[in-house]
């Protein structure tokens, strides 16, 4: 309990830093869940199940030797077809929206015992050669497995941006989305193109773990601790769009960072879930 | 008429469905009393402590169904008011040497005060509904929980109450712990049933259903939302301050988390959260599931088990074990209960109005307007409309009937103009007052109450629009419009099994139920076959014989002719002709305005 101290210029130029990239880290996060849900019309809370799923897979595979990075070879195809599947099932009952939620929630709580009775609750970090080329840059230090999250985080928006726009598979997607019946009529197959959205959403998820995997030290329960702070992103961001979410995600990470370095690191959860209270009270048609 | 006579045995028959009316508060008090003797069995103080943990959720899961099962509003901040009670107890047990007894009030009321301050913002708010509700409710306990991680209330460090006195009211301290939870949870029990078959439960019901057609029935939706939240809350409170001194030790990271609402969200959904008694169900069966797998060091099977019960729960029992139960049980017994005959009361006049006093002006709206974001529905509209008539409101189609309608009943605020009815402005009140002011409307496409029978959709109009206190009451009115209406054999059917015209009827019969002055019907022929118009056009007849102003939109040229005495008519949102409805369809620029201008683009081209 300190209260306000005015932290240096490099300091304060080092907690914006690493605010982009966790930021990045809730954008990439995000990205899938707000697809999911702005376009599908299901709220994803096995998604972050999938990512802590994905991460603990890429730990595995790097104990054996394989690059992170080279994992996502087999993770990737793995959650698209884990993806499709659970879609699959949740359009074969017809679940609503708010339904979505309490079953992944159920799924999130199987994921996680099984996380748990492979790897057990211990904190689990993967050592990677990326770890150890670190370097600075205008005299701020720059860790590379973060800047590796940012990259990807950056020209995964941008891609599923350019193919929800420019592509005929974007406009069909965003049309069943707005009215799936009219969408229907003009000879869109809804169905191939929501299994198709919903695996490339937790395919998106692997990839936000293995970045996970790569940044964070792992354990079944932190999947919980990163919901509050990513949908806020998502919210903040707007639904169904791809950049909001990474834009929305930095902005939260660098305004907590920023808290912590003024305040106490146990205020940060206070700026990420005012916002989302904000965002909902004066905008609730954003989710609706 | 024998029709009359069956149709009102069946609304007795429901009410007999019930059982009398204090068997079962009288079951719960019994069983809280006997449960009371546990402790002199001398059990070991760890079945104390189990028994003592289910009653606790009992308290948590029910007390989270008053607003949310009942409503359908699906707060997941539930650990909030839990936790605020619990922080309130333990500070003024640690800090001030309060005893434990007293602080649990203070736990109660704090925790109700949140509720009521969180509630009386967010409900302001259209569209925070669902999805939104439950995401901003988390918010709030995350929000709660840093503040009081960082400020003197907590510290960070947690609180310790190692030094507190257990009061001496069962033999042992668990034995305490667990009379207390029993006395919380037979309190909570009753009162969760007490709203459910009060006015208050029927409202909350209807909000679940449809919120704007609840409120423009006459049910005040906001206070009613809050009621049921600020009980909720205090109930969440006593759970909480008890609990605080069972841990004797308390941590903002253990308190205001997401297992709490997750867990409560389970047991009522599991249990069935449209029944008082469903998430007390759900909570002895999660609880003993749970327990039974951490007593066998099995937390993480216990874990997936609970995944994959809420997952089959949602499949296959999306209702709850509870009114699975309970239709399995109707089954056996046959499924309509028995006929009790009884006296046929048909639907009385009321003393105020009646067809002879055609006249003296009941509504009047001058400069009526509304604009959605610059398009201008309705650009400010002068309509009289006179006591005992039938006034028909024509016009093509997006040319503000709908809109002048949705106006009156209070479902949109206008944006300019005056209704005065019967001398009062209306302009600006909230619909539900304008329901108990007497008029009523029905929906163009029905809104039936898809979750209650017939009988209680229609009796839910009468004990709101209609001020009458009790369901039973209410019911014994519905009936009779029922009877009215013709749909006296549908009464304990729900809405899904009626088909479109029997729906419009319902409509009706739900728009009289509350004795209007007037009614407003929104195009109830529109979708009828021939045969069901000529009924519908009696029907209206006789809503009018029996004393009501009607005003009505439609389009069926028939019906507008043989109804009305006097028609009015928009277009593009301004009124164009007023008058007899056979002289005013002949003028020219009625005639343009519904058939277009063929004639005048023929006369250009000659």
């Amino acid at each position: 309990m300190s209260g306000f101290t005015l932290p240096s210029a490099t300091l304060l130029a080092q907690s914006v830093l690493s605010g982009v990239f966790v930021g990045a880290l809730y954008g990439l996060l995000g990205l899938g869940l707000s697809l999911s849900w702005g376009l599908l019309r299901l709220i994803n809370l096995a998604h972050f199940a999938f990512a802590f799923l994905a991460a603990y897979l890429c730990y595995q595979m790097a104990q054996m030797g394989v690059d992170p990075l080279l994992s996502l070879g087999l993770i990737v195809p793995l959650f698209f077809a884990i993806g499709a599947a659970l879609h699959a099932a949740m359009m074969r009952f017809r679940i609503t929206p708010f339904n979505s939620l309490l079953l992944t929630f159920g799924l999130t709580g199987i994921v996680e015992a099984l996380i748990q009775t492979i790897w057990t609750a211990d904190y689990r970090k993967l050592e990677s050669s990326y770890g150890e080329h670190n370097f600075k840059l205008a005299g701020l230090y720059v860790p590379l497995p973060e800047l590796i999250t940012l990259a990807l985080a950056v020209s995964l928006s941008f891609a599923v941006w350019a193919v929800l726009r420019y592509t005929d598979l974007g406009k069909a997607l965003r049309a069943s989305a707005e009215d799936s019946a009219v969408a229907a009529a003009f000879g869109i197959n809804e169905r191939r193109n929501a299994l198709l959205l919903a695996g490339t959403c937790s395919a998106l998820a692997s990839i936000a773990g293995v970045c996970l995997a790569l940044g964070f030290t792992l354990a079944p329960s932190q999947i919980y601790a990163w919901i509050g702070v990513v949908f806020a992103a998502v919210m903040l961001g707007g639904l169904g769009r791809a950049l909001a979410p990474l834009i929305a995600g930095i902005v939260i990470g660098v305004s907590e960072a920023v808290t912590m370095a003024v305040t106490a690191p146990s205020w940060a959860p206070l700026v990420s879930f005012t916002l989302l209270i904000a965002i909902l009270l004066f905008r609730p048609g954003r989710a609706a | 008429m024998n029709q009359g006579v069956a149709a009102v045995s069946m609304a007795s028959a429901a009410e007999a469905r019930e059982p009398s009316r204090w068997r079962v508060p009288l079951a719960i008090v019994a069983a809280g009393a006997a449960l009371a003797f546990v402790p002199a069995l001398g059990l070991p103080a760890f079945y104390d402590s189990l028994l003592y943990l289910i009653l606790h959720w009992i308290v948590l899961a029910t007390s989270w169904n008053i607003l949310s099962g009942y409503t359908g509003y699906f707060s997941f901040g539930h650990g909030a008011f839990f936790g605020a009670g619990i922080y309130t107890s333990a500070t003024l047990m640690a800090r001030w040497n309060w005893p434990f007894l007293w602080t649990l009030p203070v736990a109660a009321a704090v925790a109700c005060v949140l509720g009521v301050v969180v509630g009386a913002i967010v409900f302001r708010v259209k569209g925070i509904r669902g999805e939104v509700f439950a995401l901003l409710t988390l918010a709030v306990t995350f929000v709660l929980g840093t503040i009081i991680v960082n400020t003197p209330i907590d510290g960070g460090n947690g609180v310790s109450l190692a030094a507190v006195p257990i009061p001496k009211i069962g033999p042992t301290p668990s034995s305490t712990f667990y009379l207390l939870a029993l006395i919380a949870a037979t309190l909570t029990l009753l009162v969760a049933w007490a709203i459910a078959v009060s006015k208050l439960g029927a409202g909350l019901f209807a909000i679940h259903d449809d919120e704007d057609a609840a409120e423009v029935m006459g049910v005040p939706t906001y206070r009613y939302k809050l009621i049921a939240l600020a009980i909720s809350c205090a109930l969440a409170g006593v759970a909480g301050g008890i609990h605080a001194l069972f841990l004797n030790y308390v941590t903002v990271g253990e308190v205001f988390t997401i297992t709490v609402p997750l867990t409560v969200v389970l047991m009522s959904v599991l249990g069935g959260t449209r029944h008082w008694a469903g998430p007390a169900v759900g909570a002895v069966a999660i609880t003993l599931l749970l327990y039974s797998f951490t007593a066998a060091n099995y937390a993480v099977a216990g874990k997936a088990m609970i995944g994959v019960i809420l997952i089959a729960a949602i499949l296959f029992m999306p209702d709850g074990i509870l009114p699975r139960l309970q239709r399995l049980w109707q089954r056996r017994r046959g499924d309509r209960p028995a006929a009790v005959l009884a006296r046929a009361p048909l639907p009385t006049m009321p003393a105020h109005a009646s067809a002879a006093t055609v006249g003296g002006v009941l509504l009047q709206a001058r400069g009526l307007a509304k604009s959605f974001r610059g398009v201008k529905a309705l650009a400010g509209v002068d309509v009289e409309v006179r006591r005992g008539e039938i006034l028909g409101l024509l016009g093509p189609n997006g040319s503000g009937k709908s809109t002048f309608i949705n106006l009156v009943s209070g479902h949109f605020l206008p944006t300019g103009g005056s209704v005065v009815f019967e001398g009062h402005e209306l302009a600006g009140r909230a619909a539900h007052r304008i329901a108990r002011a007497g008029i009523s409307r029905t929906y163009q496409i029905p809104r039936p109450f898809a979750h209650q029978t017939v009988l209680d959709n229609v009796a839910l109009a009468a004990m709101f629009g209609g001020g009458i206190a009790t369901p039973a009451a209410a019911r014994r009115e519905a009936m009779s419009w029922l009877v009215f209406a013709g749909l006296q054999d549908k009464a304990l059917d729900r809405p899904d099994a009626l088909n479109l015209h029997q729906r419009k009827f319902l409509e009706l019969a739900r728009a009289l139920a509350s004795r209007p002055r007037l009614v407003l019907l929104d195009e109830v022929l529109c979708g009828l076959t021939p045969s069901e118009i000529d009924d519908a056009v009696a029907l209206v007849r006789r809503i009018r014989d029996q004393g009501s102003t009607v005003v009505f939109v439609e389009h069926v040229m028939r019906a507008v002719l043989a109804l009305t005495d006097r028609v009015v008519v928009f277009d593009h949102g301004e009124l164009l002709a007023e008058g007899l409805a056979a002289e005013v369809m002949r003028r020219p620029e009625v005639m343009h305005a519904y058939l277009g201008q063929a004639d005048d683009t023929e006369s250009g081209r000659a």
